[in-house]
Order: C-alpha cells, then sequence, then structure tokens
C-alpha cells in the first residue's frame, strides 16, 4: 500500500492548510476532485495528514450545509451571510455549491452568483462551483474531502446544494449545521414533510420576509411541522436580503450559538457529530465506488457499520473507507 | 394619368425622420459629428453614449477602464451636454437618446443644456429610449434592480407628460429581442408586455396621485424601437400585428379612446445581427431589403429610420459609412414612389394571413407571461426562451438549413477592394481619449460648488427613499444636473439607496441539444470524456465577459455548447472586472478561459485580464471572441491570446473542437490547470 511512504505532494499541501495558507485551497480541491490513478492515491495521503488523528483533534471549522429548492433566495442569502460573517471576526469563509450536470452531455452550466454579489473580490473568501458528474441527487464529486479539509485552515466552509431529497441528506453526513432555505408561499413545507426532509436540517431560513404576511405565514407553518414531529427547537429565522436586510444577524448568532454548543466539553458534540457522519459517508462512498455487491460481500450494512464502528474513534474519513475496501478485498 | 384617391395619394406623404445613430469619442469631437450629418441632409439626431454614460459611471471608475468613448460618446456632466448640443438649435432639433438605466439623468442635462440655451422644456422634441425591461432580458445595460428601474421609468414618463409634452419619454424596443434570438411572435409578444410592465406601473402611480385622467396621453406618448429583418414581408406583417395588438391594449387595457393616442407609432434600426463580417459588401443590399420591410406598407410605416452600416461586424463604423446608410435612405424616400401611394398591402390575402398568424401566436404568448403575473416575474422565462432561440438559430446557420450568402453558401469571393488597401475600414478611437475624459472629470469636479452637489444629491438620495407616490425623481435629478453633479455620481446615490442587480443569464434553463445529438456532437463529446479521463477531471472552462458591454449573446452560445459537448462550464454574466474574471479562474481551477468583448475594448480588457492572471500565477490559455478587427489579432496574441474568434466563425463545433485540443495540448505541456500555482 501506498501508506508507507507518504507521497510529498500531498505533505506539502496538508502543512500549507495547517499553516492557515488559503490560497491553496483551489489545488487542494482540484487533487480532491480528481479521478486519476495517481492522484488518488496522493488525495487519500492528503486527507489522512488531515485527519482528526494527524491533528490530535477536530478541525475548528465550522461546516454549514445551505440547502433548499431552486429560486428559493439561497444566493442572495449566502453573499448576506458571508458579509457578516467577514465582518464579526474578519474570518475566512470558504463556499462549496454544487450544480447538477446535464445527464446526456455530462457537461454543466456553473457560475455562482455568490462571487458576483460579493461585488469586490476578497482573497479570504473562497468560492468553488461542483458539478453532480454522474451522482443524480447526491453532492458532487469531491465535495465531502473538499469541506473536510478546507475546515483546516477556514473558520466557516459553507455547502450550497440545490434541490429537495437525496441532497439533503448527504449534505447533513458532512455538515455540522443543516440549514434549509424555503421561500415564502411556495407550499414548499407540505413538499418537505412528505419528503421527510423536516427532520433533517437544524435551521430553517424564509427568505423574502419583506413579503411581510405571506412569509409569516410560513415561519408558523414551518414552526407547527416541527412541533408536530417534536423538533419545536430547531430556530425558523425570517430573512430579508433586500435593503435593508434583516434576520442575517439573527442567523449568524445561531451559528455562533451553536459553534461554541459542538466544541464545549473538548468537542464532544463535533466529535460525535462528525464520527457519525464519517461513517455514514463511507458507506456512501463505499457503496457508490463498489457497488451494491462489495457491500453484500462485507456481510451487509450492518455488519459493515460495525466494521467502522471498530475503528478508533478519530479515525478520519481516509481510514475508514480504506477499512472497507480491506476488509472486502481480503 | 389616373388620379384617383384609391391608387394615388393626392399628395406624397412627407418622408420618415431620418437619423443615423452616432456619437463616439467626446462630445466636442460628437457635436462636429452631428453638425456635418445635419448638412447632409439628415432630419433629425441620434445620440449613442458610451457604457460607462449608460450604466451610471465617470470616466475614472474601475469598470469604465477601456470603454470611455468607444461606442458612443462619453457624457459625464452638463458641460459635456452642452459642449455635445452646441450650435445646434434645441428648440426646433428632434433628438433621439438610445439611453436608459441613466435615461431620467440625461434627459435632465438635456433639459438644463436647452434651458441654458434659452429654450424652455416645453418646447423640446425627441425620444429617450428609456426601456428598462429589455436592458434585462437582452442588452444588459441596467444599473438598478428592477423594481425602482421601473419607478424611475414611471418618474420619467409621468414628468414629461406633463413638462415636456412633446417628448417621447420611452421607446419601448423589441429591436434588441431580435438581435438576442427573438423569432417575430417573441419580439412582438415580449415587446408588448414590455410595454404592459411599464403602462400598469404609470397607471397605479397616476391614480394614486389622483392623475388618472391622464393615462389617455400616456398611452399616446409611448413609442416603440423595433427591429427588421431580412425576411422583408414576414417582417412587415409583423409590424401591422404588433399594431393591431397595441391599439387592442389600449382600447381594453387602458380604456384609451382618441384613435390618435391608439396608433402605433415605431421608429426602427434594421437588424444588424444578420450582417456578415465575411463579403461584408453583401450586408448593403441586406440593409435596403429589410429598409423595405419598414417602409414598404403606409399602415405600418416606421416614423424615423437609422441603418446599421454596412461593416458593422468588422468594428465601429467611420462617418463614410454611415453616411452610405444614409443615402441608402434618401434614396428610397426621394428617388422611388414609395410615398406616393395608399398603403400598398391592404386586400392583400398573404399580407392578412401572415398578420393573423403572428397575432394569434403573440397573443397566447402574452397569456403565458401574464399566467406568471407579468414582465417582471417572467423576465427569467423571456431570457431562457431568448437564448434557445439564438441557440437553435445558430444551428440552422451551422447545419446549412438557413442560407447565409458568402458566410455558409457561396463562399468563393474576388479580392475585395473594400477591405484591401492600407487603412482598416472602421472608427479607431485613440485610447488617449480616455486620459483626457478621466482629466476632464476631475478638472470638472474641481471647478464647482461642492455644497450645492452635495445638497442636490442628498435631495436626491431622500426622494428616492420615499413612498410618497407624488415624489418624482426627475425633479431633484434636474437639480443636480445644474448643480455640476456627474454622471457617476447621480447613479452611485441612486445605487446606494436602490441596492445593485445581477440580470438572470438564462443559459442555466436551455435546452439541451437533443438527445439524437448530430454527430459531430457525439464526437465531440467523446473527445471530451477522453481528454476528462486524461485529465482526472472533467475540463472546466470559464466564460468571462469583461468590461461594460452587456451583449452577451455570444458569451451564452458559446457557453451553451461546450455544456453541451461536455465541459463543466462557468459562466457568470457580464460586467465583470479583470480581478473578478482572475479570481474565479483560480478558485474555479478552470482549464481554459474564454472573454467575449464585442465594445470594442478588447485591446484594453485582454491585456488587463492577462495582467491579473499573471498576479494569481494562473496559466491556462486564453481566447478572446467579439467584434475584433484583423488588425488587432497580432498585438491580442503577443499579450497571450491563444485564439482570436469573430462573426465569421459560425461553426460553434468546430471551436469546440479547437478548444478541446488547447486544453489537451496544455495538459501534455505538464502545465498545471488554475489554482495550482505554487
Amino acid at each position: 500500500m501506498a501508506r508507507a511512504a507518504a507521497p510529498t505532494r500531498a505533505v506539502r499541501l496538508a502543512q500549507r492548510l495547517r499553516d492557515g495558507d488559503l490560497s491553496v485551497a483551489p489545488e487542494v480541491i482540484n487533487l480532491l476532485e480528481s479521478t486519476a490513478a495517481g492522484d488518488r492515491q496522493e488525495a487519500r495521503a492528503l486527507l489522512r495528514e488531515l485527519s482528526p488523528t494527524a491533528l490530535g483533534s477536530e478541525p475548528d471549522g465550522q461546516i454549514v450545509g445551505v440547502t433548499g429548492p431552486p429560486g428559493a433566495g439561497k444566493s442572495t442569502l449566502l453573499a448576506a451571510l458571508i458579509k457578516e460573517l467577514r465582518r464579526r471576526e474578519n474570518a475566512a469563509v470558504a463556499v462549496l455549491a454544487v450544480d447538477p450536470s446535464s445527464r446526456i452531455s455530462g457537461g454543466s452550466l456553473l457560475g455562482d452568483r455568490v462571487r458576483i454579489a460579493l461585488a469586490d473580490p476578497d482573497p479570504q473568501v473562497l468560492i468553488r462551483s461542483f458539478a453532480t458528474g454522474g451522482r443524480f441527487g447526491g453532492l458532487a464529486r469531491g465535495v465531502r474531502e473538499a469541506a473536510e479539509a478546507l475546515a483546516v485552515a477556514f473558520p466557516w466552509v459553507i455547502i450550497e446544494t440545490v434541490g429537495v431529497g437525496q441532497a439533503e441528506t448527504e449534505v447533513a453526513e458532512v455538515a455540522d449545521t443543516v440549514c434549509l432555505v424555503v421561500q415564502p408561499a411556495s407550499g414548499d413545507t407540505l413538499q418537505f414533510l412528505k419528503a421527510g426532509i423536516m427532520e433533517v436540517p437544524d435551521l430553517f431560513v424564509v427568505t423574502k420576509a419583506d413579503l411581510g404576511e405571506q412569509a409569516k405565514r410560513t415561519v408558523l407553518d414551518l414552526e407547527s411541522a416541527l412541533r408536530t414531529l417534536g423538533k419545536g427547537e430547531v430556530p425558523v429565522v425570517p430573512v430579508s436580503s433586500l435593503p435593508p436586510a434583516r434576520g442575517v444577524d439573527r442567523l449568524v448568532d445561531l451559528l455562533y450559538d451553536r459553534r461554541t454548543a459542538l466544541s464545549a466539553d473538548g468537542q464532544a458534540g463535533l466529535r460525535r457529530r462528525r464520527r457519525e457522519g464519517r461513517l455514514l459517508g463511507a458507506l456512501t462512498a463505499f457503496t457508490r465506488e463498489h457497488g451494491e455487491r462489495a457491500v453484500r460481500a462485507l456481510g451487509g450494512v450492518r455488519k459493515a457499520r460495525r466494521l467502522l464502528e471498530a475503528t478508533p474513534p478519530d479515525a478520519g474519513y481516509a481510514d475508514l473507507l480504506e477499512t472497507l475496501e480491506q476488509n472486502s478485498a481480503g | 394619368m389616373d388620379t384617383t384617391p384609391s391608387i394615388r395619394l393626392p399628395e406624397p406623404d412627407r418622408p420618415w425622420l431620418m437619423r443615423t445613430y452616432a456619437g463616439h469619442t467626446t462630445a466636442k469631437a460628437s457635436n462636429e459629428l452631428y453638425r456635418r450629418n445635419l448638412a447632409k441632409g439628415q432630419t433629425g439626431l441620434s445620440v449613442a453614449f458610451d457604457l460607462p454614460t449608460q450604466t451610471g459611471y465617470d470616466p475614472d471608475h474601475e469598470l469604465a477602464r477601456g470603454e470611455v468613448g468607444k461606442v458612443g460618446v462619453s457624457i459625464a456632466h452638463l458641460g459635456d451636454m452642452e459642449t455635445l448640443m452646441d450650435g445646434i438649435p434645441l428648440g426646433e432639433m428632434n433628438t433621439s437618446m438610445t439611453i436608459n438605466a441613466t435615461a431620467a439623468w440625461l434627459l435632465a442635462l438635456y433639459i438644463v443644456a436647452a434651458e441654458r440655451q434659452g429654450v424652455a422644456q416645453e418646447q423640446l422634441q425627441g425620444t429617450t429610449q428609456n426601456d428598462i425591461m429589455k436592458e434585462f432580458l437582452a442588452r444588459g445595460t441596467y444599473a438598478f434592480p428592477p423594481a425602482p428601474s421601473l419607478r424611475l421609468t414611471a418618474d420619467v414618463i409621468t414628468y414629461t407628460v406633463e413638462h415636456v409634452p412633446k417628448w417621447n419619454p420611452i421607446n419601448v424596443c423589441s429591436y434588441h429581442l431580435q438581435e438576442a434570438g427573438a423569432t417575430p411572435v417573441q419580439e412582438v409578444a415580449f415587446a408588448l408586455a414590455n410595454a404592459i410592465a411599464v403602462l400598469d406601473a404609470v397607471k397605479e402611480r397616476l391614480e394614486r396621485i389622483g392623475k388618472a385622467e391622464l393615462m389617455e396621453r400616456v398611452f399616446g406618448r409611448i413609442s416603440f424601437f423595433v427591429n427588421a429583418g431580412v425576411r422583408f414581408i414576414e417582417e412587415h406583417a409583423k409590424l401591422r400585428a404588433m399594431g393591431n395588438l397595441w391599439a387592442e391594449i389600449g382600447r381594453t387595457r387602458y380604456a384609451v379612446q382618441d384613435p390618435k393616442n391608439l396608433r402605433f407609432r415605431y421608429g426602427v434600426q434594421v437588424n444588424s445581427l444578420g450582417l456578415t463580417e465575411v463579403q461584408p459588401e453583401n450586408n448593403v443590399q441586406r440593409i435596403v431589403l429589410e429598409a423595405l420591410a419598414v417602409t414598404l406598407g403606409r399602415n405600418a410605416r416606421a416614423r424615423a429610420i437609422q441603418l446599421p452600416a454596412w461593416n458593422e461586424a468588422l468594428g465601429l463604423p467611420r462617418p463614410w459609412d454611415q453616411q452610405w446608410s444614409l443615402r441608402i435612405q434618401q434614396v428610397l424616400a426621394y428617388e422611388t414612389d414609395i410615398l406616393e401611394y395608399p398603403d400598398i398591402f391592404e386586400g392583400s390575402k398573404v399580407i392578412e394571413g401572415l398578420t393573423a398568424e403572428i397575432e394569434s401566436a403573440a397573443r397566447e404568448e402574452l397569456e403565458r407571461i401574464a399566467e406568471q403575473g407579468g414582465a417582471v416575474n417572467a423576465v427569467p422565462y423571456m431570457k431562457s426562451a431568448l437564448v434557445e432561440s439564438a441557440r437553435r438559430r445558430l444551428e440552422r446557420i451551422e447545419s446549412g438549413e438557413q442560407v447565409v450568402v458568402g458566410l455558409n453558401r457561396f463562399t468563393e469571393s474576388e479580392p475585395s477592394p473594400l477591405l484591401s488597401g492600407g487603412d482598416v475600414p472602421i472608427l479607431q478611437v485613440d485610447p488617449e481619449v480616455e486620459l483626457e475624459q478621466i482629466e476632464a472629470v476631475r478638472r470638472w469636479r474641481e471647478n464647482r460648488d461642492e455644497r450645492a452637489v452635495a445638497a442636490a444629491l442628498d435631495r436626491l438620495a431622500e426622494v428616492a427613499a420615499s413612498d410618497d407616490p407624488a415624489a418624482n425623481l426627475m425633479v431633484p435629478t434636474i437639480e443636480a444636473a445644474r448643480a455640476g453633479a456627474t454622471t457617476g455620481e447621480w447613479a452611485q446615490t441612486l445605487r446606494d439607496v436602490f441596492g445593485s442587480y445581477r440580470a438572470p443569464t438564462g443559459v442555466g434553463d436551455a435546452a439541451l441539444s437533443n438527445g439524437s445529438a448530430p454527430q459531430p456532437i457525439t464526437a465531440l463529446r467523446e473527445a471530451v470524456e477522453e481528454l476528462a479521463e486524461r485529465l482526472g477531471r472533467r475540463p472546466k472552462l470559464l466564460v468571462g465577459k469583461p468590461g461594460l458591454d452587456g451583449h452577451s449573446n455570444g458569451a451564452e452560445q458559446i457557453a451553451v455548447r461546450a455544456r453541451d459537448v461536455g465541459f463543466d462550464v462557468v459562466y457568470e454574466g457580464i460586467r465583470l472586472t479583470p480581478a473578478q474574471i482572475a479570481d474565479a479562474a483560480r478558485q474555479e481551477g478552470v482549464h481554459l478561459i474564454g472573454l467575449s468583448i464585442l465594445s470594442g475594448s478588447h485591446k484594453e480588457l485582454v491585456r488587463a485580464v492577462m495582467d491579473e492572471l499573471k498576479a494569481r500565477e494562473v496559466e491556462v490559455p486564453v481566447v478572446v471572441g467579439g467584434i475584433i478587427p484583423e488588425a488587432d489579432v497580432p498585438e491580442l496574441k503577443a499579450v497571450g491570446a491563444a485564439a482570436i474568434y469573430t462573426p465569421k466563425d459560425f461553426d460553434l463545433n468546430r471551436i469546440m473542437a479547437e478548444l478541446i485540443d488547447l486544453v489537451a495540448r496544455q495538459a501534455e505541456g505538464e502545465r498545471q490547470p488554475a489554482g495550482a500555482a505554487h
């Protein structure tokens, strides 16, 4: 295995991230997205260099998933959110924006409006778009890995996904906080309930609060749906991005509160959440890569899960994947 | 000779207003040009403004770099407007201004310049284009979000109806929709939907201030600015259909009664989209035929005409090129018998049938837009419909189904005497002009009463923030013009209140070239897949539009086709700074950059983008597309452009093959993609 001598490129990139060098981020993502055999070994090595085992703790950077149907106002919200995060602690922000690929050509039209909404180029803000490629409904290749790696250098990593369904659940496997964006009077609430999505988010944002009554109604609908599910404590925040912007303050307050809570007791909450996310993520990735048959060869999903649970609690994502691969090969 | 009125008019009609869309460099240079044009028999003025003036930036703003005085004249303040109109009697002149986002401001400058000539605003005649909706759809020179933009439009209309009664406050444009690819039905329907959006806004305003009775007059002051393509019979029918629908809308939606107010009044600039860079002499006959579409039938004849020049696809036309186009109009009006007859199509089954067909299809389209809550809400729908139509048109030309003489058929040519010889047959704007204008605007700011300017701008901001329906922005705008504020200051004051805005790009929803793709596309897809294998990532292309130029068709079509052959494409719309483009290239880890520039500022902008890329150590191939004169190609290549594409490169698949090849060669050179700088 390539494990003995870690490739030097990976070590170099990892070191720069650990030194807080943000400018290396695009190259890191290029590597993590790559399917070339040599790159994939380097990518694993890089992740290993940045795993909790290697770092001695979970990376501090908060990973926030922002998701919601098209047209809900995610880009505008994100621009306002980034500005506020930058203003408060001058904290660097990375945005990983996921857009669907064409099924027929495999190509995609990306283009994040967030970058533009921010107007002035800011070296402390990274915006990178990803195409889902062949993965319909899920996260794009390399997004999870990029989020984990970037959380080492960026205090905030935001994953933006479009759609309702698979995307939310996969985002939840990597994000410390999942934030679902809802547009007033869109009838989305009912759809979310039907699709079982109401249970995933840690936070709801209702955009276009300037719409007044309609926005208020939507907030109330969401709150009552959440109470029915026994999740009455999940906050619902109305936000208006039109000047004068409203609600973004409170949203950032909540993100800060959550960060504090997850970091308390020596990162107890964060460790728990990320460990669970990595277990699920490794299983998803293994299944996608090697197929259902390979999972059966491992003795089924529950057996695979037990294999993962037997690893040390600070095992990184690359190690977890490798555990499954070694067991299925052996 | 038969003199019965049914065959001949008792007296020939007066010719339409003849204009030349003109203006470049400085106010002084443009003023000289106008005077010469008027001496040649031109009967009205049509002012072309440069992009910074159109989008509300002063010549010394970063976004204005390379654009000052390029596609029109730079007007930064009252002094510029006075110089532009020097010696031209504004009480008698009929002036059309192609100005939209900043229409209120330029009209204010014109009113104050007239006032200084001793001409009262009541006497002024002319037109402000002032059609912001089509800027979101097709032309891209907007400055504020849709709602406050519409308010500005409504303010200009309600102000002029009362105080500048002979002014046409808005020219609702279908012209740019056709240039962006609209079919005749889309052109009619989208333009009328845009007009309805404006009229609804005005109506609401008038009702709130208790002047609803002005609506009849408002409707009568609305004029249109249309296009006419080379399929001139259908185009003529289109205009008849538009006239019928317009009168119907007036009667039913706004209760307009006076037939004079219901009349469909339009000016025209005929089609530029169909003009070719190859064998450009053929454009002359295209322009003549297109002019027939808007003059032949008396019942739908243009009130004002301006014709493009034969060499528009090559670069900016020179005064002589424009003179040629003016002479076409004069031959039509003064040599032919076109003005001697009543409507020659009345009773024609074909024309009446075509008209009815377009009318009913446009009515359906109007309903579709109404269902979405009107034009403002339907901008994304209309925009992607236009991108889609433009894509189809290109595919027809590529396949040869649509013949373009000299381009995809009959391409053999003798050497052209028009294109040989020493000089490039286009207008060259001296880059020194920008520096002069920057100097001039700084001097202007130094020599004015700062306190008066600040007070006027404060007042403007106050009115902009007010909810009072009677608070008309024209009033403080005229005050600011008088006090000596600049174009950039006026626009920035409003941006601060209204916020800024980016229109949808329309490419996201463009349909994919169908599943049963033509063979070349399938082959290209395979090449991209193979390249992706080799790179380890799908090849990623950044399509960038630097500068203020809003003509995004080319960029959009390249982006869509690149997606269709399998590229990951990053396209973020118009009006980006070179720094933004370079940042995006680095962060996105692209393998290739395509820049699209049609404003003539390619030399400055390509160099600026290259410098920004270098500063970020991004080393990927950069290709450039746009209206780029042959003579500029060596210079662009010298600063590092890998390939240059111009309108003669209509075969998008060939361009795609070259792009794939560029990325492959770069990969072989073992250079790193963007983002792998260190």
